[in-house]
């Protein structure tokens, strides 16, 4: 029996973050990764799905709102609430936002620039798939690459993802201090990442694929991914 | 009938709308001092075809809901026309 897990890539008319995702669990971590074309209606036999970065349909109208009419779209929405793992990693979290699957928005960042740079990221909780391989309250330095970051969502939305542990990163100094100067984009609360309430469906900003080596810069992109991997050895 | 149809969508005021401040600064540098609270939205228009014009409207804020404004931070309102020969544009 193949004990390997079964990452599916899906890829969007200007996915253009879709080779690093798929790279990292085929090569780096020798797991199975195929990718998935947004017309396509059937996912297959999958166990975690990555909606990859980049400008789906060119941004058109709101980042994330014309891709999550595209065909595959209902798949992973299925296979979401049936407790599959899905990430959506910065457009994709765009999607997975316009899609309903996470609470908030995305809006333009508060500079109105489009920002390229590591920054630092607090992790809130080890008690998710995404993050258990990390210690609560350790600090990744992990690049981001996005012009809508601006992750916006009213009180009550904000209240409720704090009593229910559902955000997973926050953008701080060095220190996992978060403060008003390591916000990259505006953010309320200096939110990078969240879950959903059954913590199957990660949505981030930052780009955890593109700090899987050293060489590059970071490698504590391979925490996030290592933690899914172990998500499934020890399930 | 045919109804033309023109849907504007902006950020929610309750928002604070960054491209629009850029813009506010953009006109106070040509000199308009006068001019504040600059809200920059977009103007979505397209023809309709349906029954009468409650139809229309039912069609059209079901489009607004489900995909032209995320009502999480903007708002939309919207303006219905029959259209009569002459006036397909």
């Amino acid at each position: 029996m193949d004990s390997k897990i079964n990452f599916a890539v899906i890829v969007f008319p200007a996915s253009n973050c879709d080779f690093d995702a798929f790279r990292v669990p085929a090569e780096l971590l020798k797991q199975n990764a195929k990718y998935v074309w947004h017309k396509d209606t059937v996912l297959g036999d999958v166990d975690v799905v990555i909606l990859p970065g980049g400008f789906s349909y060119g941004d058109y109208l709101r980042t994330g709102a014309i891709a999550r009419f595209s065909p595959i779209m209902n798949e992973v929405i299925n296979f979401a609430n049936g407790g599959g793992l899905v990430i959506g990693f910065c457009n994709g979290f765009q999607i997975l936002t316009e899609c309903g699957l996470l609470p908030g928005v995305l809006m333009k960042n508060k500079s109105l620039k489009f920002i390229c740079d590591y920054v630092n990221l607090k992790v809130v909780t080890n008690n998710s798939p995404f993050t258990s391989n990390c210690n609560k309250g350790e600090v990744l330095k992990i690049p981001i690459a996005h012009g809508d970051g601006n992750y916006f969502a009213d009180e009550n939305t904000l209240q409720s993802l704090i009593e229910n542990d559902q955000i997973l990163f926050q953008y701080s100094d060095e220190n996992g201090n978060i403060t008003d100067q390591a916000n990259p984009n505006g953010s309320l609360l200096n939110i990078a990442g969240v879950v959903n309430k059954k913590r199957n469906i990660l949505g981030m900003m930052p780009h955890p694929e593109r700090a899987v080596r050293k060489i590059l810069g970071s490698d504590d992109g391979l925490k996030i991914f290592n933690s899914i991997v172990e998500s499934f050895v020890y399930q | 009938m045919n109804y033309k149809t023109t849907v504007e969508v902006i950020l929610r005021s309750t928002i604070l709308d960054v491209q629009g401040k850029a813009v506010e600064n953009a006109i106070h540098s040509l000199g308009e001092k006068e001019i504040s609270n600059v809200r920059v939205g977009k103007k979505i228009t397209f023809n309709v075809a349906a029954e009468n014009n409650s139809n229309a409207e039912i069609i059209v804020k079901s489009i607004c809901d489900k995909l032209l404004a995320n009502p999480i931070m903007e708002d939309f309102t919207f303006k219905i026309e029959q259209i009569t020969n002459g006036l397909e544009n």
